[in-house]
């Protein structure tokens, strides 16, 4: 058996680059108006919560100042984020993935099994028995798939005008509308901060293998 | 320091490859293509007459913001302000059995829709306001639209950067409940930076697609053939989204 299936791959790679697309769109999207407010409502600096700082053009798509041109390409890349992640989850739901490897047990939510993980991650030991991930993967995996990443969708679509007619309850049960931006925009930072401990421990890992196995498949 | 250039230096890699596939031929179609999907599947998912949340009087911004023009440099327009606009006229013209030219009084007379609505800009911010005036429906059912007439064009009388504004949605949009041409905010007449003494309210898109200072509601068939061919101001001029759904 593969250790990666072969959904899992495609959806990897397609995550990955729509991910980055949308992120870096996103913080010039940011640039337009930097402050974040709770609520529905919101448009002056006393109001907000959060002044945000301007993102440099080396982080922004286009790499320069363009809403239009920045929301062109949020507005296109969404497209195989949100339908690559309904795709995922119907895959792990049927190939199994999700309820063999990262459903987590109750006994795994045990503080001294949480320590003990922690403290295998800290002396960078990358080999667990039995089951494919370990707790503390497991979590982070689950976070991003079943809360990260789909709240970047629905407040997504709680900040569409014309998404709002086919479901007002959205933009309520988050808070509002400007609180779904803020929503929106602390989502894309946890999983920003996802992403940099993904990448790091991929890389003490061994990235060579780590990529090679996510575009083969690898063994088991 | 090393690690921050390497950073810039596959940022500024991912860049250019995402900026060559933006001036493509292929590339760009796809960019605004993605848009009208968009307007597909939301037109899809809310039945059409589905309404954007109504507020309560409790809810309304202190304030309205004005973004965009919010005044009309013109000796005309101030002669209109100094006179109360008496002698402002709204036309609905093109592709329409019975031209006509309303005057402000021939608008406050007509069936009236109040409606506290959320107003989201572009650029990321809200406000709230109470907007009154007559459905847009009404004022096309009474020009009576040709079978031809797809679009609805709004015509402006301010100006930005030199260039005339305007707007326009489909029909889908202007015949919708609370699509309506505003006088009033908060129950007064509507301030020179919000729009006076017109305004078209076009609730389930952003701000740039509700027009201010409006001089003329016109039907046509194609919206290649006015100004700059995309159907807007900021459409023709930075790019921006036909669809303002989103």
């Amino acid at each position: 058996m593969k250790r990666h299936a072969l959904s899992t791959r495609i959806w990897h790679w397609i995550n990955a680059v729509s991910v980055i697309i949308l992120f870096m769109s996103g913080l010039n999207i940011s640039n337009a108006h930097r402050y974040l407010y709770w609520g529905q409502s919101g448009f002056s600096p006393d109001q907000a919560w959060l002044a945000v700082p301007r993102f440099p053009g080396w982080a922004t798509i286009p790499g320069y100042y363009s809403l239009a041109g920045a929301r062109d390409w949020h507005l296109l890349a969404v497209w195989p984020f949100a339908l690559g992640l309904l795709f995922l989850w119907i895959a792990m739901l049927t190939n199994r993935h999700f309820w063999r490897d990262i459903r987590t047990s109750p006994t795994e939510w045990h503080p001294k099994a949480i320590w003990a993980d922690i403290a295998d991650h800290l002396k960078l030991n990358f080999e667990h028995e039995g089951a494919k991930y370990n707790f503390l993967q497991k979590l982070a995996y689950g976070l991003v798939l079943g809360v990260f990443l789909p709240m970047m969708i629905f407040s997504g679509l709680a900040i569409s005008p014309g998404f709002e007619p086919a479901a007002p309850w959205l933009v309520e049960i988050l808070g509002g509308r400007q609180s779904a931006r803020s929503l929106h925009f602390l989502f894309a930072w946890a999983t920003f901060a996802f992403f940099v401990v993904h990448i790091v421990l991929v890389v003490l890992a061994g990235p060579i293998r780590q990529i090679r196995d996510m575009v083969t498949g690898g063994k088991e | 320091m090393k690690r921050r250039s390497f950073i810039a230096g596959t940022s500024a890699l991912f860049l250019g490859a995402c900026s060559k596939i933006a001036d493509s031929k292929i590339g760009s179609s796809l960019l605004h293509a993605a848009d009208d999907w968009h307007r597909k599947a939301h037109r899809a998912l809310s039945a059409r007459k589905a309404l954007v949340r109504e507020y309560s009087r409790a809810d309304i911004s202190p304030f309205f913001r004005g973004n965009g023009s919010i005044d009309v440099d013109t000796d005309e327009y101030r002669a209109h302000v100094a006179n109360n606009f008496a002698d402002w006229r709204l036309e609905v013209r093109g592709l329409v059995k019975n031209p006509m030219a309303l005057s402000m009084d021939n608008i406050r007379q007509l069936p009236q829709r109040t409606q506290i609505t959320r107003h989201d800009c572009v650029e990321g911010w809200s406000a709230i306001g109470e907007w009154t005036g007559p459905q847009l429906s009404i004022i096309l059912n009474a020009a009576g639209l040709l079978e031809s007439a797809n679009f609805i064009v709004f015509r402006c009388a301010d100006t930005l950067s030199g260039a005339q504004y305007y707007e326009s949605v489909d029909l889908i949009d202007a015949m919708h409940p609370q699509s309506i041409v505003a006088h009033q905010l908060n129950g007064e007449n509507l301030p020179v930076i919000n729009g006076a003494p017109l305004r078209m309210r076009i609730e389930q898109q952003l701000g740039y697609k509700n027009p201010k200072y409006l001089t003329a509601i016109e039907a046509v068939a194609s919206l290649d053939n006015i100004e700059g061919g995309k159907g807007g101001y900021w459409e023709d001029r930075a790019g921006y989204q036909w669809y303002g759904g989103i």
